[in-house]
């Protein structure tokens, strides 16, 4: 649970931003200067605000009401700065056990080889971060976070100064941690795939302000906020879990509440928790099975929503088994077909339409 | 050139024990002083900075007679210190040291404050994020990052220590055996008919001194920046 609510002043820019979310990552998202890192600044207590109140869980880091503003040492908050920020004087063993050696034991809850393990760090805890790649260090700077032992951890564009290869390498790194330890994790970033690939919840910031809060489909998916969130394909996002692997075709049969998904292989073992985000206009309608045709994914699904928006567009949103699936189509085969709510219709979803950007491990 | 004659030892002692409790004595305050000065805005700030530099604009001389003023047996310091533990440092080799830690002060901090200000301030947020105080993340975080500076500065006023003349010989005269440094008999011999050579040979000491001091600056420096791994990217 965090709760923030708070009025700063930074020079000519003024924030007062007010949210709360329960959920395992909130994504903190907004263009630069939206005033994302000035929001998690100061929930570090590296600022300090005007006025206001941070809560995490229930303990108050800052109540303006109350005179109550911890320094940072006694926040329990894990920060990972985007460009790392590891300490060049000791090697990635010391810079991994900074915080950790200032915990007691009552307060540690995460261990040091697990997080070395679920990192990768083993082969180079000797070496100085001055020899590691922009991605090796930041995976040392998640891990040094973690070991501080924090109640949260806050993320300010950890991927920025990443190529893309060392994008999804973290994204994969960052997406086992949550499953791994339970702490809340707060992440920013201006990148739509990182976001809708991250987080549960999203906070949507511009000049200072929070616009909106809620579910990613439903904060990005809103035409209302279409100047901040950019063109954002409208979809859905499935929680899934992985069930068998093809490998004479090279598929992974994906099972979730509604049924099963095909998809191109995927490198997730059996069992794991996956998220498979689905572009509503991948998504086609039928009002009967079809047979002979190429599309592996035909889910049964009732209509719940139809959308009609401007222009020839109607997105459809269907209740299949417990989850919710977007379908963009004409409004002309929205009338041919008859779509009505209530209706009982088959979504096609082309397997080859999910990638590894909009598949990955939740 | 021969081997040193026993009051030539005698001299070179005496100013190395002279500029090393200068040293020693000033490097902690010179640590703070410059991270005060590196770190944090007060009121004031340009006038403590102007005082910090001051021996290094002023006549040394007028140093020294400000230390006499104030450290002499009547000074208000002075007499103080003499009255309650006993200590007299007027024309004394202690009173050397304390001319020359001040002559040598703004170098040091200086060197410090420059290192200091060189190191990236967020990693000492980054530091205190991890639950670091304060005064953890300065001995843990900003000392060692700032030891080229500290190394540097305390070379540096070493040897500007063993060089002191015009404040030290001010405040504590020039006592053979007492206060009589490398600079001061340097003077002396230069000061009797036929003293040059013994001139000559101090100055060449005084020179490889020097040399010596500043050698050792540069290979401590390069030698932490290996040891960092900063040269192998």
């Amino acid at each position: 649970m965090i709760d923030v609510d708070i009025e700063q002043r930074l020079g000519a820019f003024h924030l007062a931003v007010k949210f709360a979310a329960e959920s395992p990552i909130l994504g903190l998202f907004g263009r630069s200067g939206a005033g994302k890192s000035s929001v998690i600044n100061a929930i570090s207590g590296i600022t300090k605000p005007l006025r206001g109140h941070i809560r995490i869980n229930d303990v108050y880091l800052f109540d303006s009401g109350r005179g109550i503003d911890l320094p940072p040492e006694q926040r329990r908050v894990g920060y990972v700065f985007q460009d790392a920020l590891l300490f060049p004087h000791m090697d990635v063993k010391s810079n991994l056990l900074y915080g950790q050696r200032l915990r007691t034991w009552r307060e540690r809850f995460i261990d040091e080889a697990r997080v070395v393990e679920l990192l990768g760090l083993e082969s180079f805890l000797q070496r100085r971060p001055g020899t590691l790649s922009g991605g090796e260090r930041q995976r040392v700077a998640i891990g040094r976070a973690l070991l501080a032992q924090p109640h949260i951890l806050l993320m300010d564009e950890p991927l920025a100064a990443l190529d893309i290869p060392r994008k999804a390498e973290i994204l994969d790194y960052i997406e086992r941690l949550r499953d791994a330890v339970q702490i809340p994790i707060v992440y920013v970033s201006h990148s739509v795939t990182e976001i809708t690939r991250l987080a549960d919840t999203v906070a949507l910031l511009a000049d200072g302000k929070c616009l909106a809060v809620g579910g990613v489909e439903e904060v990005m998916g809103r035409t209302d906020l279409r100047p901040q969130t950019g063109r954002y394909e409208a979809g859905s996002l499935i929680e899934a879990h992985v069930l068998t692997h093809d490998s004479a075709d090279d598929l992974t049969t994906l099972a979730f509440e509604g049924g099963q998904l095909t998809v191109p292989r995927l490198e997730a073992a059996v069992g794991e928790r996956v998220r498979a985000r689905i572009r509503a206009r991948d998504v086609s309608l039928a009002t009967r099975r079809p047979t002979d045709i190429s599309i592996l994914n035909v889910l049964a699904g009732r209509v719940a929503v139809v959308h009609a928006q401007r222009g020839p567009i109607v997105d459809v949103q269907l209740a299949v088994g417990g989850a919710t699936l977007t379908a963009r189509i004409t409004r002309r085969s929205s009338q041919q077909l008859g779509i009505h709510v209530g209706q009982e219709v088959y979504a096609l979803i082309k397997a080859v339409s999910f990638d590894h950007r909009s598949v990955g491990y939740a | 050139m021969s081997g040193l004659s026993a009051d030539e030892i005698g001299i070179l002692a005496l100013s190395l024990r002279v500029a090393a409790l200068s040293v020693i004595c000033s490097l902690p305050l010179a640590v703070l002083v410059a991270y005060g000065l590196a770190r944090f805005s007060f009121p004031g700030k340009t006038l403590a900075d102007a005082i910090v530099h001051l021996p290094l604009v002023l006549p040394p001389v007028v140093v020294g007679f400000a230390l006499l003023v104030l450290f002499g047996k009547r000074g208000p310091i002075g007499s103080a210190l003499d009255e309650w533990f006993g200590i007299v440092i007027a024309f004394r080799w202690t009173g050397a040291a304390l001319a020359s830690a001040i002559m040598a002060f703004p170098l040091m901090v200086r060197a410090i404050r420059l290192s200091i200000e060189s190191i990236d301030q967020r990693l000492e947020v980054a530091a205190r994020t991890l639950g670091g105080s304060r005064l953890w993340v300065f001995a843990s975080i900003t000392l060692p990052l700032a030891l080229p500076g500290i190394i540097t500065g305390t070379l540096l006023s070493f040897a500007r220590g063993l060089g002191e003349f015009g404040a030290t010989i001010t405040f504590v005269s020039n006592i053979p055996g007492e206060t009589q440094t490398l600079p001061l008999a340097i003077y002396t011999f230069t000061q009797v008919p036929g003293g040059e050579s013994q001139a000559l040979r101090l100055s060449i000491i005084a020179v490889l001194l020097s040399i010596a001091a500043l050698a050792a600056s540069e290979w401590l420096t390069r030698r932490y920046k290996r040891m960092q791994g900063d040269d192998r990217r």
